[in-house]
């Protein structure tokens, strides 16, 4: 079994040659939809997080409060192009515009000319379809140029151990969407307090993610009686998974591991009492709101 | 408004200022590969792991030294320089009389395990590092809202740049410099200790690395990998100033990094690329590159 898999184009790759090799992939990392769409196959299980619950949990809530016109700073790849489609699905349905956009390239080292672009654009939200460094360079510069005076950055994809090296005083106030946060509740902190001792951080949802897929990798073998990858598979689909990290859990058939999500806010500086006190959360989205129902499915498992 | 191929002037005129900042980290970086290159005839790939070090000391004093800044940027540098002396003196110095691809080998090798080491210790999210008090806040142009610490990266690398091409191409000891490395013997004759001579060099060439990483602390997050995201295009930089010319990697650096700003705004997809694509052509037009000597 193969898990992990950050970046939606490895993620892609690395499922069509499990698939080959009759292996099983439980990708945690990358966030492209296409794993349990155009490029879903049987031996593909996306556990974590996909850029429609991204766009689904922040899109949504932003429009509601009134950010109704976008601009998109959009990573270059499968997985930028992903979440800004579907983001901008989001914010259209709920009758918000989409402005524009800017593509920008993976890892780039500056980010305020793109910013500058997005100021022009005068859009009320500028949003961030990128990860990891990317988003943490971007919000960086868009506060260092006062492009967080008039307009409001949405974070689609962050970590919290983005928010950590950004620190409170840049991050607040933002909403994002996350799988996991290790101060939910007595489960969470005690995963959270061993994984501290070893990783001298706290975990995020790819960390929890992993720990949690390879858990119920394990305890899916020992249910179906081998480790064969898709006796392992219809096994799991028969299993109600509650752990650490996924609340709610049920394997789809288009390889989609459903489970609560969380709408988050950063919280400000003078509101965290403790180190990593960093979330309040605002809404728990149900397992079957937070992803792409079925009926919208194009994965050709799907009978229709 | 006035408009300029379609943006409006403002715009356009902000994209070269940005363009500019980075084309001081350009300078900074292939200034020292430049001089390396010249004076030593190394391939200096551990370049931008120098880079990524001098923001990580910038960190480290900070956070456990609690020393601010304006200290950093004194004491990084030449913490740098001292591991790049320890370097050259261990590993570099058996290599000078085979061909550039030893060097090459040694110093990618070197970066590859420093990057891992930091790596291994510090993550790939990144450290925060704040702006400086004294440069914290930004200045209304008319035209866009310049950030003063940018402005003071452009003004520090200028100086700094400048301070190293008088150095090496108007006095006494750049002239000793570059006669070692025409002739060491002859030059070791007069009495002057040519080996140090290329020791310091080669600390002075990584310094100034770790002097543009301690600048960038503040803008980019300080991160193992940045040295590794930067030094490619600074390479790409250095082949089309040429090889070994000190001025030219200063300005070929600055416009660069100019450039490199305008397609941002013209074809944002394309902005990671143009470098390279403007070192292929110079490659075939001119293959010493604009500002080098056919040898």
């Amino acid at each position: 079994m193969v898990t992990d898999v950050l970046n939606s184009a490895v993620g892609i790759a690395t499922g069509k040659v499990a698939n080959e090799k009759k292996k099983l992939m439980m990708n945690v990392g990358a966030a492209s939809t296409r794993l349990t769409n155009e490029d879903c196959n049987p031996h593909t299980i996306h556990y974590a997080y996909d850029t429609f619950a991204l766009a689904n949990g922040t899109g949504k809530a932003i429009v509601k409060t009134g950010g109704d016109t976008w601009f998109f700073l959009t990573a270059d790849y499968a997985f930028g192009h992903s979440l800004e489609k579907d983001t901008g699905d989001v914010v259209k349905a709920n009758g918000g515009k989409v402005l524009g956009q800017v593509r920008h390239p993976l890892n780039a080292a500056d980010f305020s000319s793109f910013l500058l672009q997005a100021q022009s654009s005068k859009a009320k939200i500028v949003g961030l379809a990128n990860a990891g460094g990317d988003t943490i360079n971007s919000i960086k510069a868009a506060n260092e140029f006062g492009i967080t005076k008039n307009q409001s950055l949405a974070g689609l994809l962050v970590f919290i151990t983005d928010i950590h090296s950004l620190g409170l005083n840049t991050a607040q106030g933002m909403l994002l969407t996350d799988g996991f946060y290790w101060d939910m509740d007595a489960q969470t902190r005690a995963f959270a307090k061993r994984f501290f001792e070893r990783a001298k951080k706290m975990p995020s949802m790819v960390h929890a993610g992993v720990y949690s897929a390879t858990m119920n990798y394990l305890k899916a073998v020992q249910a179906a009686g081998s480790d064969d990858a898709l006796a392992v598979v219809a096994a799991m689909k028969k299993m109600k998974v509650d752990d650490v990290f996924l609340r709610n859990g049920k394997l789809r058939d288009d390889g989609r591991m459903i489970h609560d999500m969380y709408l988050m806010q950063v919280k400000k500086p003078a509101e965290s009492k403790y180190p990593w006190d960093y979330y309040t959360l605002k809404a728990t989205i149900p397992a079957a709101e937070a992803f792409q129902p079925m009926a919208a499915s194009r994965c050709s498992m799907i009978k229709k | 408004m006035t408009e300029i191929f379609g943006i409006p002037l403002q715009a356009f005129m902000s994209q070269i200022l940005l363009g500019l900042v980075n084309g001081s980290f350009y300078a900074m970086l292939s200034l020292g590969l430049a001089v390396i290159f010249g004076l030593l005839n190394i391939v200096n790939f551990a370049h931008g792991t120098f880079y990524m070090l001098g923001a990580f000391g910038a960190w480290l004093l900070l956070t456990y030294a609690g020393l601010s800044y304006w200290w950093a940027l004194v004491l990084s540098p030449i913490c740098v320089g001292v591991i790049g002396v320890v370097v050259e003196k261990t590993m570099l110095r058996w290599l000078y009389k085979l061909d550039h691809l030893y060097g090459l080998l040694l110093t990618f090798g070197l970066a590859l395990v420093l990057e891992g080491l930091f790596r291994q210790q510090f993550g790939v999210s990144g450290q925060p590092y704040q702006v400086p008090d004294l440069l914290k806040g930004a200045t209304n142009l008319g035209f866009m809202f310049l950030p003063n610490y940018r402005a003071f990266v452009v003004v520090a690398s200028i100086v700094v740049c400048l301070a190293t091409w008088y150095v090496i191409e108007k006095t006494k000891l750049g002239a000793y410099l570059r006669a070692g490395t025409e002739n060491p013997k002859l030059v070791q004759a007069f009495g002057v200790n040519v080996p140090r001579m290329i020791t310091l060099t080669y600390g002075f060439g990584v310094a100034l690395a770790g002097f543009a990483g301690v600048l960038a602390a503040p803008i980019l997050q300080v991160n193992p990998l940045m040295g590794s995201n930067i030094i490619i295009v600074v390479f790409a930089v250095v082949v089309i100033g040429g090889m070994g010319s000190i001025l030219g990697s200063i300005l070929t650096g600055l416009g660069l990094g100019v450039i490199e700003g305008l397609t941002k705004v013209f074809y944002p997809e394309a902005s990671s690329t143009v470098v390279f694509v403007i070192m292929a052509i110079v490659l075939l037009v001119r293959p010493a590159g604009l500002f080098g000597k056919e040898k």
